[in-house]
């Protein structure tokens, strides 16, 4: 009977799509912590290199959610990851400070640069960032801010600052905040010919630069550390502080510095490992 | 005088304003064969809805069994509605359906089912799709189906408006079978011919009241309200 | 356009694993999350459709309202009562598939139920009489009239799934989109967006618009031999 046949299949189907979960529901029995990262590091591709040399060193799969620094500190607070690896220095001591970590302990470094439209009508060409960004706010040059309370959001605050520019009273006209990742920010970027400050690792990945191009770096105050720190079970208990640990260790720790070092992007070193005994 | 089955006492139906059945009393006694007639919008519909419970009222009482306090559960009836709804699986499990519905016991269904669809004539079209039948056998397949539930009454709107003159004889020739049984019958029609041969009582009704409540030898003789002798001649003018 | 259009069949004919996976993955949480939508939809459309019952015009415009509900707020919702720090919290399915098909579902429920209610009360004006004087109750009867309209309900399905495929604001925060777990075909395009990689992004697109038209081929072969067979009898 047609209705007959129409719940056989209907049935089967479940069974497929079932089965399909099948597969799956067996990985999870294996032994997983979860990373909250930034976007910035996941598209640098570091963790596709990284974590699999982890996975073979200690059996540990690390399932990294990545957003932006802000919400990944968020993330751990609300006991929803199990470590944190990020890259801004004063929110992680604020964290720690706070009793959600018991150490944030060094990783590596890698730098921001300034990119911008090929005629650099703001003059920004080379090594002094803070000089820079003076020169972009007088002009009124397109700036591209990620306004997103990211560890590159962070930095580039603090060099906002340092160049005397106070942001909340009077915003640079061309100044424009997009809420967003470093790849959408290139994007706009991109598109609309302005300045905007990047992670090395994600601009070296990135495709789609139209004219834009490296216009200052090697400056000091352009050096970006990440820390990792395990959330403290103490707060959370269901935390999985030991093999969370065990990724501290081994990131830290010679063998996981090493493959930091190897980690190459368009035939350039994106990390420089930055750990302290 | 035979039980009644059904008793409205000056049961009247409104829609919002409109007042489709106004002041009703009668009684339905078992074995009667009922005719309903009357103009569009009389109130035929909406009596027949009222008796078999499809339809509550707004006013008065409708009771079942003698007496109009009783407390007898209502008569197990079966409708056949002018187009008839047929759901879109085969012929069989349409007449299943209603057995399943009542809680006729499952050993029993599939014989009923046959009896029902032998008796009108369809059984060999059992595994075909409902709605791929002519308009007559849809109409004989929806008398199987109330048939099949042995009910104690049959109400039926305006069974043959649709049907062609051939499918229009079959279907009265299996409505006289089934009132033959013992079923009672409570038909409206516009077919004055079909209420003078099918029919033991006459009623006519206008704009939601009862006018007339005859036996259907005086109902055809005697002299009418105007109105009523208004409406037979207009239906039947050849008379 | 055309780069794009040669990286999707690339993609195809490697059938690269990670790709395979993430395919499967959006089949399965959008399947089962239109499953798990049916159960209820279907049910909610249904009664609504038959029931009578005092504020039953403010629901119906509630569920009217609840179909421009905003995938990334359903989203969000989700993630704050899987959050460990939410009320659903112990269960720890945050950032696993099983989330994704509970906000999914979620998403897809009212779109089936208005649809299933109109779908019920179009129908209930042929026959819902009918079946009552069959002896069906009225939830009966809404059962028996999506029997009757099985076609419609399909298509009904067939619409809600189309929803969850493509959205891509809830899947991401209740699933992190984590490489090789919750990543899922939306997830990867606004992905690889984000770095900057368009033409993959397309591709990726082009590739789940093609899954999607393959499972509307499949549906519409099964219609098509039902209605075949039905006139094979005739």
């Amino acid at each position: 009977m047609a209705m007959m046949l129409t719940v056989r299949r209907a049935l089967w189907s479940v069974l497929v799509v079932a089965g399909l979960g099948g597969a799956a529901a067996g990985h999870a029995q294996d032994r997983f912590i979860t990373m909250a990262s930034t976007t910035s590091t996941e598209q640098s591709g570091l963790f596709a290199h990284l974590l699999p040399a982890f996975k073979a060193a200690t059996g540990i799969d690390v399932r990294v959610v990545a957003v932006g620094t802000g919400q990944a500190l968020d993330t751990a607070r609300r006991g929803d990851a199990d470590v944190v690896f990020v890259h801004d220095t004063p929110a992680e001591e604020k964290f720690v400070a706070e009793g959600w970590s018991r150490k944030r302990s060094p990783v590596m470094y890698n730098d921001f640069v300034l990119v911008g439209p090929a005629g650099d009508p703001a003059r920004t060409q080379g090594k002094d960032t803070v000089a820079a960004l003076k020169k972009v706010a007088s002009q009124g040059s397109g700036f591209i801010s990620r306004g997103d309370k990211s560890g590159t959001h962070a930095a580039e605050l603090r060099l906002w600052k340092q160049a005397g520019v106070d942001l909340v009273a009077a915003k640079p006209a061309g100044y424009k905040e997009c809420g967003c990742g470093m790849g959408p920010a290139l994007n706009i970027a991109a598109a609309s010919k302005a300045y905007v400050l990047t992670d090395r690792g994600t601009w070296l990945n990135f495709k789609n630069r139209g004219d834009l191009q490296v216009l200052v770096e090697g400056d000091r105050t352009l050096f970006n550390p990440y820390g990792v720190m395990v959330v403290d079970p103490v707060r959370h208990p269901h935390v999985k502080a030991a093999l969370a640990q065990a990724f501290a260790d081994w990131v830290t720790a010679p063998a996981g510095q090493a493959v930091i070092a190897s980690y190459r992007v368009g035939g350039e070193q994106a990390f420089f490992p930055d750990a302290r005994p | 005088m035979s039980p009644v089955l059904v008793t409205l006492s000056n049961a009247s139906v409104r829609f919002g304003e409109v007042r489709a059945l106004n002041g009703v009393s009668l009684s339905l006694h078992r074995g009667e064969r009922l005719a309903l007639v009357g103009a569009n919008g009389s109130g035929k519909t909406s009596l027949l809805r009222l008796l078999h419970g499809l339809l509550r009222c707004s006013d008065g009482s409708v009771s079942y069994g003698a007496a109009p306090a009783g407390r007898s559960p209502a008569p197990l009836a079966a409708m056949v509605f002018q187009h008839p709804f047929l759901l879109h699986l085969s012929v069989r499990f349409n007449v299943w359906l209603g057995l399943w519905l009542r809680g006729v016991p499952r050993r029993l269904r599939g014989a009923r089912c046959d009896e029902a669809l032998r008796r009108v004539g369809l059984l060999d079209l059992a595994r075909r799709q409902a709605h791929t039948l002519s308009g007559g056998q849809q109409q004989r397949l929806s008398l199987a189906r109330a048939w099949a539930l042995r009910p104690e009454v049959l109400y039926l709107d305006e069974p043959t408006a649709s049907l062609d003159p051939g499918a229009k004889r079959e279907v009265e020739a299996l409505i006289e079978a089934i009132a033959a049984e013992g079923v009672t019958v409570v038909m409206s029609t516009h077919n004055l011919g079909q209420a003078k041969r099918l029919a033991t009582r006459v009623l006519y009704l206008e704009g939601g009241r009862l006018v007339v409540d005859l036996p259907v030898d005086r109902f055809f003789s005697d002299a009418l309200p105007p109105e009523a002798a208004q409406f037979l001649k207009g239906e039947w003018p050849w008379r | 356009m055309t780069e794009s259009l040669g990286l999707a069949w690339k993609l195809v004919l490697q059938f690269d694993a990670a790709l395979l996976q993430v395919v499967a993955l959006s089949l399965r949480v959008s399947g089962l999350a239109c499953l798990i939508g049916a159960l209820f939809g279907l049910w909610l459309g249904t009664g609504l459709a038959v029931a009578r019952f005092p504020g039953r015009a403010v629901v119906v415009w509630l569920l009217n309202t609840l179909l421009a509900l905003p995938s990334v707020v359903v989203g969000l919702l989700v993630y704050l009562l899987l959050s460990r720090a939410g009320p659903l919290g112990h269960f720890g399915i945050l950032f696993t598939p099983t989330a994704m098909v509970i906000a999914q579902s979620l998403l897809v429920v009212p779109l089936m139920a208005a649809l299933t209610r109109r779908l019920v009360t179009d129908t209930l004006e042929e026959g819902g009489d009918q079946l009552r004087s069959l002896g069906a109750s009225p939830m009966q009867v809404g059962a028996l009239l999506l029997l009757h309209e099985r076609l419609g309900v399909l298509t009904i399905v067939l619409t809600a799934f189309g929803r969850a495929i493509a959205e891509v604001g809830a899947v991401m925060m209740v699933g992190g989109n984590i490489d090789g777990v919750t990543r899922v075909m939306t997830t990867s395009i606004a992905l690889e967006t984000s770095k900057g990689d368009l033409p993959l992004a397309l591709a990726l697109g082009l590739l789940l618009l093609g899954v999607v038209a393959l499972v509307n081929l499949m549906i519409a072969a099964m219609q098509g031999r039902t209605v075949l067979r039905a006139a094979a009898w005739t």
